[in-house]
């Protein structure tokens, strides 16, 4: 199963009220969190992710299974881009020619929908606690989605003594490379 | 103010009768370029039904306050939500019952003319799919041509106009809608036809339908003639009825002609499709009437909705049937094709008798437009 703050039942309900439900359970979350919607109806697929980019939320994914689709929505306020502040960057493409741990922290279901072959998961909200498990002699290339969260991640991990750390521009949004799913299905 | 329901019926008379109509679709921006209800005199407007949860109050300034405004979704319920959101506002709402799913089956029977002898020929319109399906009546009897799934609509038609129907005939196997011509034959105990070189893998019993083939409907001399004509498919057959109409299947459109790739062999059959429209076909009269399988646009209907138009004037105008250059036709026909048909693999399949879906299903496997054709 993929990993959600929050289930939303909406099975065996006939467009419109999927997206209906979706709108006003999403108020209750808060920012970044993901959504999970259980729907029946076919249509809600295509529906949910063009709702999601009108109003500006990140539409994930969707998997089926046993006639259901789960669809899931990570909860996005109106993005005013913050500056990235953390300076040791690398892009892309210098990643590909360097060794050490891609670690992404994403929340963990846009992690199951695509990632880097042989990246770490640590969703941002749980890095703090989880730190134990980075070893800080090896070098760490922190990846978002857009760049944000993984430089918020990367100074937390400069803060906490981690020197050899950099933040990966511009993000998974712009990676062209192969995605490992841990889902069937897609975005 | 109350919001009225449309039937699919009524919206086909506004088609067919060139009337104005002022369409609000609701369906994503995608669903609406791919496919839409078409009208000589229609005014669209595409706003995504959740884009209206929180009011129609920025879309008022587009809407006509003068006339009714039809608001259609896929299935109903989000066109019912935005047309009474728009009776709230006090523009004079309606919506289409049963949405674009019920638009995609409706047919309307329009009478082509009258033959020999007080025989009929019926065209059936699928306005919403671009479908063709044709009835010959003579006497009490009746022979039908490329039925659509809806094997009621024909039944009852003939059970209204008091005939038996004898013969149900396939053009081809086709590939963009599933054929409802071997479950009339078998409700009805018509012969069902199908050419025997598109049924290589069908896993049903069938007549062959072959070149020369000709059946005598009623007891009047109203013969309908096969003629072998490949190309869309490798079996495609046309019609001659009553030596005044040419049933073309999809091999030949009003304003297009068929597309030789939705079985995989597009190299294989060019040249038989080269052969069929610019020598076969022309060695027929010229005065005889087209009466295609399928029509792509809007314009291709005639004033009374029918769709129909003399052999000689689609030689002249029909661009497909004007290329005089063979390799340049081979590359017009099998380069820079339309996106095939939604679901394509999965309606041969059925046509084929392997797989048979429930109604929801094939619904869903016919939706959209029915793309058979190159210009």
């Amino acid at each position: 199963m993929v990993k959600a703050d929050k289930q939303l039942d909406a099975k065996g309900l006939a467009c419109p009220m999927p997206i209906v439900k979706t709108k006003k359970t999403i108020n209750e979350l808060e920012e970044g969190q993901v959504l999970e919607v259980q729907a029946t109806d076919k249509g809600s697929k295509a529906d949910l992710a063009a709702w999601a980019g009108t109003v500006g939320h990140q539409y994930i994914g969707t998997v089926e299974e046993d006639d259901v689709l789960y669809h899931y929505i990570r909860k996005c306020s109106d993005d005013t881009i913050e500056e990235k502040t953390y300076e040791k960057t690398v892009s892309h493409d210098d990643l590909e020619e360097r060794d050490g741990l891609v670690l992404d922290v994403r929340e963990e279901a846009e992690f199951a929908f695509g990632h880097m072959e042989g990246a770490k998961s640590i969703p941002m909200g749980e890095l703090e606690s989880r730190m134990d498990e980075l070893d800080k002699n090896q070098e760490i290339f922190v990846i978002c989605r857009t760049g944000k969260r993984s430089d918020m991640a990367a100074q937390l991990l400069a803060k906490n003594g981690f020197t050899k750390v950099y933040n990966v521009l511009p993000g998974m949004t712009e990676w062209n490379g192969n995605l490992t799913k841990n889902v069937n299905g897609g975005m | 103010m109350t919001v009225n329901k449309w039937t699919a019926a009524q919206v086909a008379r506004k088609v067919i009768e060139n009337k104005e109509l002022f369409i609000l679709d609701v369906r994503n921006k995608n669903d609406f370029d791919d496919w839409k209800i078409e009208g000589h005199q229609f005014e669209y407007l595409n706003i995504p039904y959740f884009e209206l949860l929180d009011g129609v109050e920025e879309i008022l300034p587009k809407l006509p306050t003068d006339k009714e405004v039809l608001v259609v979704c896929a299935k109903e319920g989000s066109s019912v939500m935005v047309a009474e959101m728009l009776s709230d506002a006090g523009l004079d709402a309606a919506y289409l019952e049963g949405g674009m799913k019920s638009w995609s089956m409706y047919l309307e029977p329009i009478k082509v003319a009258d033959l020999a002898d007080g025989g009929e020929l019926y065209q059936f319109v699928r306005l919403g799919k671009g479908c063709l399906s044709y009835m010959v009546i003579s006497e009490n009897e009746a022979a039908i041509i490329d039925a659509v799934r809806f094997t009621d609509v024909f039944i009852n038609f003939a059970k209204e106009k008091g005939v038996e129907i004898k013969h149900v005939f396939d053009t081809h196997l086709h590939a963009d809608h599933i054929s409802g011509g071997r479950h009339i034959a078998a409700e009805t105990g018509a012969t069902y036809y199908l050419p025997p070189k598109d049924a290589g893998e069908v896993v049903y019993e069938y007549t062959a339908l072959t070149d020369g083939l000709t059946v005598q409907i009623g007891s009047a001399k109203i013969e309908v003639n096969a003629l072998y004509s490949p190309g869309h498919t490798i079996g495609s057959t046309s019609f001659v009825i009553d030596n005044k109409f040419l049933l073309t299947g999809d091999i030949l459109f009003i304003d297009s002609i068929g597309r030789p790739d939705l079985a995989g062999l597009a190299d294989d059959w060019v040249g038989d499709l080269r052969e069929t429209l610019y020598t076969r076909y022309r060695k027929l009269a010229e005065d005889l009437i087209v009466l295609p399988a399928h029509f792509m646009i809007i314009d291709e209907l005639n004033e009374d909705g029918t769709v129909a138009k003399p052999l000689g004037d689609l030689l002249k105008e029909n661009h497909g049937l004007n290329i005089e250059d063979e390799q340049e036709f081979r590359s017009t026909v099998t380069d820079n094709l339309p996106p095939q048909p939604n679901a394509h693999v999965q309606i041969r399949q059925v046509n084929m008798g392997k797989i048979t879906p429930n109604n929801d299903e094939q619904t869903e496997m016919e939706i959209g437009p029915n793309r058979c054709a190159v210009r």
